[in-house]
């Protein structure tokens, strides 16, 4: 289908080493799936050739019929393709309103831009008594926070989110998870979740991809894949 | 006394300010110490000289030799800086790579100036007066165009602080120097940003370039010391920091019109060479440097 | 873990084709050539004589860059400087204090490493830009010092003129030893010499630990190598190496002034060692006799287009710039990596 992300056939190399073969897979407009795997699967290398930071040497990828490949990310994000990164989303050195307004510089729309801010301050109020304070004393939660919500700005269409959870407080993942739920349904977002932390992931989303080792080694819903007992103890870690 | 040292202090400071502004500039968007900034400004005063020579205004020509200056800058980042990123390779000279070429770079525009308008030096003369102002009996060693460097280093900075504190543009420049990546993925085109920056740098260095060799001759080395100095300057307050650069060069300025005073001229840069190692000593990022991230 | 790290260090290995020659074939391999080479100094002219000395000078000087830059990775802007103490060092100690020439030389060479030794002690924390940048202010500071005290003679400078040839040469060679004969046989000796060492040194585990520093310090250290202590000896060695060619630079002018070591002549050394090769000590050899063919090179351009006044002051500095450049962004290896085809390393 040309609508939502097509993935075929998708190789990537860092320098001599594969890290992912041949990948294919699909995700709707809309759809909230959950990418899980351990260490070193090629999750983060996925997004990162997804957005543009990675070049890709076979197959292709494409966003409502339009290919991501060989393209900039910053010509991506126009397109609506928005990659929150694993670990460093936040610029330390800019206050947290700097942050969000970096997500709107390249619009042209600075009233929606405006209140795309709003909407992301109403969506993590945390931020909102933070707003001039530098984003190097935010706690982890609220730098994860911050830096959806800069993404959010940009209105996207397509939210890669690279291992939100990564060393947050289980209170704050649930808040965090709350959240993406929330935008999925409210505006129809389609979000790809990178994850570890399986179980948090599967509990909002559509379908779960699982990969290992650069290879898709199982998919379907998250019912599906809880009760698989192989999946389960090999990947889902329980 | 000390006052006429510290007058005399300001202006060359104000010079060093404006080098190691330029120079601070493209090391936060590009990583690389543009030693071809000595050379780019001499051109753009070059330029200015030539359009003196037409129009036969200084303030005519001040404002063009600026506009080169913006112009030349942009171009070696396009066409020079760009081509050399594409490249860069492994091996003992991957890190320094870049600051080489720019050193190779200098000495082909410092030729190619000698090549076009020869060695000799030419007079760059402004209207102002290069005697220092009377006050009552004693003349202070101040002119007019001390007073002009000093302004135009200050209007510099000044416009350099508001586009950086107050613009889309400058918030644009910052987000791309401090976290390049992060930046790209919230939609900053980097690259041209990084461009904007050596346009800025390369103003910075023709507005030096024009105030100050009224003072003195034109030829195709003339602004080398004042760039050393630019650079001991932004080393000094630490490469990262636009207001270490301004305070470096202060710093510097006075310091070398001391040393000027009371011991001799000579000795001006082998103390330039102890005030860094001391600087360093303490703190090996300068003065307002900190471990930043080592990102291209 | 470990395993990985010595891995890494692995990959610092030197150059293993053709020049792995033991010491002692090396150096039966140089002294034939260096006899070839003062037997044909015989046969041709003053200045070829001169040139030949030039590039020995310039071999020793070239070594030192690559010693500092090409192995330990640490870049210096003010190699001039440290030539400058040499020169300085040797001719002070024959003008003001009657040491015969060997030991002049000698004084230089020693009072230049010590020199090294204590900038490298204060280097050793700085890196790229700021070590660039405190460099090229010593290139810029010292050189002038000259100015400020008379004992090191001011603008006119010291002399160090070591006379005519020994009279049991000049009869050895029949009679017609000139002087810059005598120069060239003792620069291309010493050029010769300071070869072998080095290459000794830096195929052996000193040149290893020179290239680890180099690739990964991070890696190096935990391997259990002294970082610090790696990079001041590589310091003292390139300034012994530059003082030393700073003293037969002065051996050659006949004295030394301050405009002798100029901010330009550290830039030529860079120049010379990048287009040459950093990772080699043979570019040396290549990237002396490149420095200084440039400026004939040039003067012969120069006759083709006109000869005019500007085109030959300012043809050697395009020449040697785009050089550089080129070789910069074409075969940052140096020159002497595309004629063999190498990797890297």
């Amino acid at each position: 289908m040309s609508a939502g992300l097509s993935v075929k056939d998708l190789s990537v190399s860092h320098g001599a080493i594969k890290a992912i073969y041949e990948l294919s897979f699909e995700v709707a407009p809309g759809e909230l799936v959950a990418l899980i795997g351990a260490n070193g699967a090629g999750k983060t290398t996925l997004l990162r050739a997804l957005s543009g930071l990675l070049a890709v040497q076979a197959g292709s990828a494409s966003w409502s019929g339009n290919s991501l490949l060989k393209k900039k990310p910053e010509e991506l994000v126009r397109s609506g393709i928005v990659h929150v990164s694993e670990g460093k989303s936040v610029i330390p050195e800019l206050t947290v309103q700097e942050n969000l307004a970096i997500g709107g510089l390249w619009r042209r729309d600075k009233a929606d831009v405006r209140r795309a801010t709003k909407e992301s301050l109403e969506l993590f109020p945390a931020l909102q008594s933070r707003s001039n304070q530098r984003a190097d004393t935010l706690s982890g939660g609220e730098r994860q926070m911050l830096a959806i919500a800069r993404a959010l700005i940009s209105r996207p269409e397509l939210l890669l989110l690279d291992e939100p959870s990564l060393g947050l407080a289980p209170l704050i993942i649930e808040q965090i998870f709350e959240s993406l739920k929330q935008l999925k349904a409210e505006r129809g977002l389609t979000i790809l979740l990178v994850e570890q932390n399986a179980m948090s992931a599967l509990k909002i989303a559509d379908r779960g991809l699982i990969l290992n080792l650069g290879r898709l080694v199982g998919s379907g819903t998250p019912t599906e894949l809880i009760h698989d007992p192989q999946l389960r103890s090999a990947y889902l870690g329980f | 006394m000390i006052v006429n040292t510290l007058l005399i202090g300001a202006s060359s400071g104000a010079i060093y300010a404006l080098m190691a502004l330029a120079l601070v500039l493209v090391w936060r968007s590009t990583r690389v110490v543009n030693f071809a900034q000595a050379g780019q400004a001499v051109l753009s005063t070059y330029i200015g000289y030539e359009a003196m020579n037409v129009t036969h205004s200084y303030w005519i020509s001040v404002p063009i030799a600026i506009a080169f200056g913006a112009l030349i800058g942009a171009l070696v980042d396009i066409l020079f800086m760009r081509v050399l990123a594409g490249r860069v390779q492994r091996g003992p000279i991957a890190e320094v790579a870049p600051v080489i070429a720019t050193l190779g770079l200098l000495g082909l525009i410092q030729s190619v100036i000698g090549l076009i308008w020869g060695n000799a030096f030419v007079q760059y003369t402004s209207p102002l007066s290069g005697k220092g102002f009377s006050i009552g009996n004693e003349t202070v060693p101040f002119s007019p165009q001390n007073a002009l460097i000093v302004a135009a280093a200050a209007v510099v900075m000044g416009a350099f602080a508001l586009v950086f504190t107050f613009t889309d543009l400058g918030l644009a420049l910052r987000a791309a120097s401090f976290q390049p990546e992060i930046a790209r993925l919230a939609g900053i085109k980097v690259d041209r940003i990084r461009t904007i920056g050596w346009t800025f740098a390369g103003a910075a260095g023709a507005v030096a370039g024009v105030v100050i060799t009224p003072t003195a001759s034109l030829y195709p080395n003339s602004l080398d010391l004042f760039f050393v100095s630019g650079f001991v300057a932004a080393v000094i307050g630490g490469l990262e920091s636009l207001v270490g650069a301004v305070v470096g060069g202060v710093i510097l300025g006075i310091g070398f019109a001391f040393i000027l005073q009371y011991i001799g001229s000579s000795v001006t840069f082998l103390a330039a060479f102890i005030i860094l190692m001391i600087v360093q000593l303490v703190r090996p990022h300068g003065l307002f440097g900190h471990k930043a991230s080592r990102h291209a | 873990m470990r395993k990985f790290i010595s891995s890494f260090i692995q990959g610092a290995r030197p150059f293993q084709r053709v020049r792995t020659l033991r010491p002692i074939q090396r150096a039966l391999i140089l002294t034939i050539f260096g006899l070839v080479l003062l037997v044909a100094s015989n046969y041709v002219g003053e200045l070829q004589a001169y040139q030949g000395a030039q590039v020995a000078v310039y071999i020793v000087a070239i070594s030192s860059i690559i010693v500092l830059t090409g192995y330990s990775g640490q870049i210096s802007l003010g190699h001039g400087a440290l030539m400058a103490i040499g020169g300085y060092g040797t001719a002070l100690s024959f003008t003001e204090w009657n040491f015969p020439w060997p030991m002049a030389i000698i004084f230089g060479v020693v009072v230049g490493t010590i020199f090294g030794a204590i900038l490298g002690i204060a280097s050793a924390r700085l890196q790229g830009p700021y070590l660039a940048g405190t460099t090229l202010a010593l290139a810029v500071g010292l050189p002038s010092v000259a100015d400020q005290f008379k004992i090191l003679g001011g603008e006119q400078g010291l002399g160090f003129d070591i006379g005519d040839p020994p009279a049991w040469l000049q009869r050895l060679a029949g009679g017609n030893f000139t002087q810059y004969q005598w120069f060239f046989w003792l620069t291309a000796i010493a050029a010769l010499f300071i070869f072998w060492a080095t290459t000794n040194v830096l195929q052996s585990s000193f040149g290893r630990n020179w290239r680890a520093v180099r690739n990964n310090p991070t890696a190096a250290s935990l391997a259990g190598i002294n970082v610090p202590r790696w990079k001041i000896l590589a310091f003292t060695v390139s300034a012994c190496l530059a003082s030393l060619s700073g003293a037969l630079l002065a051996l050659l002018l006949g004295l030394v002034t301050p405009t002798a070591f100029p901010l330009s002549l550290s830039f030529l050394l860079i120049t010379g060692a990048v287009v040459a090769g950093l990772g080699r000590l043979g570019g040396s050899i290549l990237g002396s006799v490149i420095l200084v063919s440039i400026p004939e090179l040039s003067g012969a351009l120069a006759t083709h287009f006109g000869d005019s006044q500007k085109l030959t002051a300012n043809l050697p500095g395009i020449v040697s710039s785009l050089m550089l450049i080129i070789v910069v962004i074409f075969a940052p290896n140096g020159l002497s990596q595309i004629k063999l085809g190498r990797k890297p390393g």
